[in-house]
């Protein structure tokens, strides 16, 4: 089984994973902090800004040049949710020099090169340079519009914010169209300054390496001054459902797009945690789920049609493409199957079976270095730690009552139907 | 069985042709957890013009139907395949390409299990009256899903504009009117005639011990009858040159308009290391004109014409070959124009060898990180290994890449009458 090591250097968590099986050396680097309207569209536009040009290589340009002669190392950022949290994500990948032709030590190169992205970033006056934060803000701007074409998006975009109205979970991850306008090469800056001193920051390092050698390199090359790393969470929101939501929406599409979601209350810091995925492998999280089955497979109703858990937020979100008039139907068979999850319709092979499969999932996410990092993650995210040995040996021991017992704990709260322009509903 | 040893890569294949045609390969991956195999058939979605086994005559099917079969080819008398898989822990999956059909698991555990299911099930159709009209219902909802998703249609519709009479045009799952035609006569004659062992190949890659792996394999087929492997005769289209149609236009319900320009390719006949140059020469050359690192690329974007969506692909066959580039533009016209012109334009620069070298180097180390993943393994050595090239050869052919082969293959593919424009734009602004 991976190692992970923790080190603190310079108020930097860094984990290092030593490992032979892969043919590159991976550097993630994660900075965490609470989601909030006022933040959301600054770090948005931060990774992107930061990726666009360095003090040594100060425009996209020449800092991509610099990655194609490294025999193309990649570099690519993203944002994610996890509950009520916004993670920006720094990636750096590189070929392992024992597989070239050329001997250049490259993940030294590679240390130093995300360095440079995040603390030295290129500047003009003092501030983020304005010909890149423009750019930047245009892309953004169109990211975040596209994201109304991809209509399976979109829907699931429509029930989150309808489900969580009142919530910061309800925030784009992308953030706001309206803000970002106001952004400027002064106050992201100053924003920049800010999350480096205070986001909880972690690094991870995964491949074929001396582990000392790397973390002098780390100490070396990622000092911060004055970081005063603040778990900054706050409680979570709670919401108390009176009655089921339902918002129906029009738009020229084909294809009616139903996504329900659920509240679990239940979190990865609960004991209950392990039951809950148990309980989603039976209800709609694979190919031999009660929600394949019956909506897909015996009733003919859609290609597909599948649930999945936000496990910080405690939410369960059912999703399926299907005909707009078939609506009624499918919310009808959906409903069936959670009632059967509560009432312990499942057999014990289902249950079997559904363990196998996660097993099978996990052991396969930890086979990719970047499925190896976002299983570590959730142990930084919550403040209850899951070690990967647990998680394996938990799952086997979870029971039927416990399942029956999750369900019962499940509460629908709104469903969501983007549907199109013609017809009944 | 025959051993084959990359030593560069630090890898090693091994390989058997079974008495009843079946190619096989195992890739032993130590320190993985996941063993991965596929088992394919060189039959896809432009295969819709054939001879059937034992008859004489071309016979014409139904389009999609190789899509449809591959749904169909999970569902047995006892139930479906997935829920076998899933009771031994794995997670199994099939996909169609223009090309290809493959079936595939990846498991943790009972892997042996696993392997047996897997080739036993492809190799035992069961098709129903019943189980083939409810199909219909499930494929009529994944070819909707398609039908609104814009990234989609603009990439059929430049496949469309470039290509007039051959089947790749069609879309791989067929239309709703054309999937009603299937019928469970008609699968089990296009089973009959591209589901034998000798047009198929089973990779397998992963912690697994290759002796008895391939025993397994071995005892597996020497239980099981074929007829005598036959030669498949499959229409062969003629395809002019030029392009079908030089723009389209298609509305639709999005905000941001898209824009691609697909270039049609010739030579695309060659086999072997020919082809693989070929290939890799056009691959080169679009990452030398388009690629993050290039002056183009810089200026598109900071003109505003492009964002994170631009992307550039060069796919080819054996029968077909285009590069499609484009992506998200708020000026869907003036992209088409710049890009039509940095293509046509590209013989008045020369290439700097410097820049090749970077674009050479990049490659290299891409290719590197793709041998990280089973997946793209066992999937890409089986489409090389259709058209007689080597996935392990990669590295050594790009190395060998000269300006001259570069600028050969920009010269034959940047002509006017070989380029494509497809655009998809807000519904609203065109009425």
């Amino acid at each position: 089984m991976l190692k992970e090591k923790i080190t603190v250097v310079n108020g930097l968590n860094v984990h290092t994973i030593q490992t032979d099986k892969y043919k590159t050396n991976t550097l993630v680097f994660k900075m965490k902090a609470p989601l909030t309207k006022e933040t959301v569209t600054q770090r948005a536009l931060l990774p992107y800004v930061l990726q666009s040009g360095t003090r040594t290589h100060p425009n996209a340009t020449a800092l991509r040049s610099y990655l194609d002669e490294l025999y193309g190392a990649t570099l690519n950022v993203d944002l994610a949710k996890k509950g009520e949290q916004h993670i920006i994500t720094i990636r750096v990948d590189i070929a392992n020099e024992k597989f070239l032709k050329d001997s250049t030590p490259l993940l030294n190169k590679a240390v130093q090169l995300l360095s440079g992205i995040i603390l030295q970033p290129a500047l003009e006056n003092g501030e983020f340079v304005a010909k890149i934060v423009e750019q930047e803000k245009r892309s953004l701007k169109q990211r975040i519009k596209s994201g109304y074409d991809d209509k399976m998006h979109y829907a699931n975009l429509r029930l989150v914010e309808e489900m969580c109205k009142g919530e910061p979970y309800a925030l784009h991850v992308n953030g706001e169209l309206e803000a970002v306008e106001a952004m400027t090469t002064k106050n992201l800056y100053d924003y920049y300054q800010k999350a480096l001193q205070e986001d909880e920051i972690d690094l991870y390092i995964i491949g074929d390496m001396d582990e000392t050698e790397v973390l002098n390199l780390v100490k070396s090359h990622f000092q911060f001054e004055n970081r005063a790393v603040s778990h900054r969470k706050l409680p979570m929101t709670k919401k108390t459902i009176t009655n089921v939501n339902e918002v129906i929406e029009k738009q020229d599409v084909k294809q009616g797009k139903l996504n329900i979601g659920y509240r679990t209350n239940i979190t990865y810091e609960d004991e209950q945690y392990y039951a809950l995925q148990v309980f989603n492998g039976i209800f709609g999280g694979f190919s031999h789920s009660k929600l394949f089955i019956n909506v897909r497979e015996k009733a003919s109703l859609a290609y597909y049609a599948a649930s999945r858990l936000e496990s910080h937020k405690g939410l369960l979100m059912v999703m399926s493409g299907i005909e707009p008039s078939n609506y009624e139907k499918a919310v009808n068979i959906i409903k069936e199957q959670m009632e059967a999850m509560k009432k312990g319709a499942f057999t014990d092979e289902e249950i079997a079976q559904t363990k196998a499969v996660i097993r099978n999932q996990l052991l396969e996410t930890l086979d990719t270095p970047r499925g190896l990092v976002e299983v570590l993650y959730h142990n930084v995210v919550s403040e209850r730690k899951r070690p990967i040995d647990e998680w394996i040996a938990a799952i086997e021991k979870v029971t039927r009552e416990e399942i029956i017992e999750v369900a019962n704990k499940i509460e629908l709260d709104t469903i969501y139907f983007l549907t199109g322009m013609e017809g009944e509903k | 069985m025959e051993k084959l040893f990359y030593e560069q890569l630090q890898e090693e294949l091994y390989y058997e042709k079974m008495p009843n045609g079946l190619d096989v390969y195992i890739l032993p991956k130590k320190g993985f957890n996941k063993t991965y195999a596929t088992f394919t058939t060189k039959y896809g979605s432009i295969d819709n013009q054939f001879v059937p086994l034992g008859q004489t005559e071309m016979k014409r099917v139904p389009d999609g139907i190789a899509h449809f079969l591959e749904h169909k080819l999970f569902e047995k008398e006892d139930g479906d395949v997935f829920q076998q898989f899933s009771k031994q822990g794995a997670s199994a999956n099939a996909f169609t390409s223009f090309t290809r059909t493959a079936y595939l698991f990846s498991s943790t555990a009972n892997v042996e299990k696993n392997l047996e299911t897997l080739i036993d099930f492809v190799q035992s159709p069961y098709f129903t009256d019943k189980t083939v009209e409810k199909e219909k219902g499930i494929i009529g909802q994944e070819i909707r899903m398609y039908d609104d998703n814009p990234d989609w249609r603009l990439y059929f519709g430049t496949i469309q504009s470039m290509y007039k009479n051959h089947p790749v045009r069609i879309d791989i799952a067929g239309t709703v009117e054309s999937i009603a035609e299937i019928t469970k006569e008609l699968l089990y004659e296009c089973y009959e005639t591209f589901y034998h062992p000798s047009n198929m190949l089973l990779f397998v890659v992963g912690p697994v011990d290759q002796e008895k792996m391939m025993q397994q394999i071995r005892d597996n087929q020497a239980r099981k009858s074929f007829k005598p492997a036959a030669e498949i005769k499959r229409f062969v289209y003629s395809e002019p040159e030029e392009v079908a149609q030089a723009k389209q236009v298609i509305p639709m319900n999005v905000q941001t308009p898209k824009c691609l320009v697909g270039i049609k390719a010739k030579n695309v006949g060659q086999i072997g290391k020919d082809k693989l140059k070929h290939e890799l020469a056009m691959n080169v050359l679009l990452d030398y004109l388009f690629g993050k690192s290039s002056p183009h690329y810089e200026r598109l974007y900071s003109d505003g014409l492009i964002d994170e969506t631009f992307s550039y692909d060069y796919t080819e066959e054996a029968q077909f070959g285009f590069a499609i580039v484009g992506g998200d533009t708020a000026e869907p016209d003036r992209l088409a124009d710049e890009l039509k012109k940095i293509m046509l334009t590209f013989r008045e620069h020369s290439l700097h060898e410097q820049d090749l070298t970077r674009v050479k180097k990049k490659k290299i180390g891409a290719f590197l990180r793709s041998l990280n993943s089973p997946e793209y393994i066992a999937n890409q050595f089986t489409r090389y290994a259709f058209n007689q090239m080597s996935l392990f050869d990669v590295v050594s052919v790009l190395e060998s890449l000269t300006c001259q082969d570069i600028e050969q293959a920009a010269n034959e593919c940047f002509n006017e009458s070989q380029l494509v424009v497809c655009q998809v734009v807000p519904k609203n602004a065109r009425e």
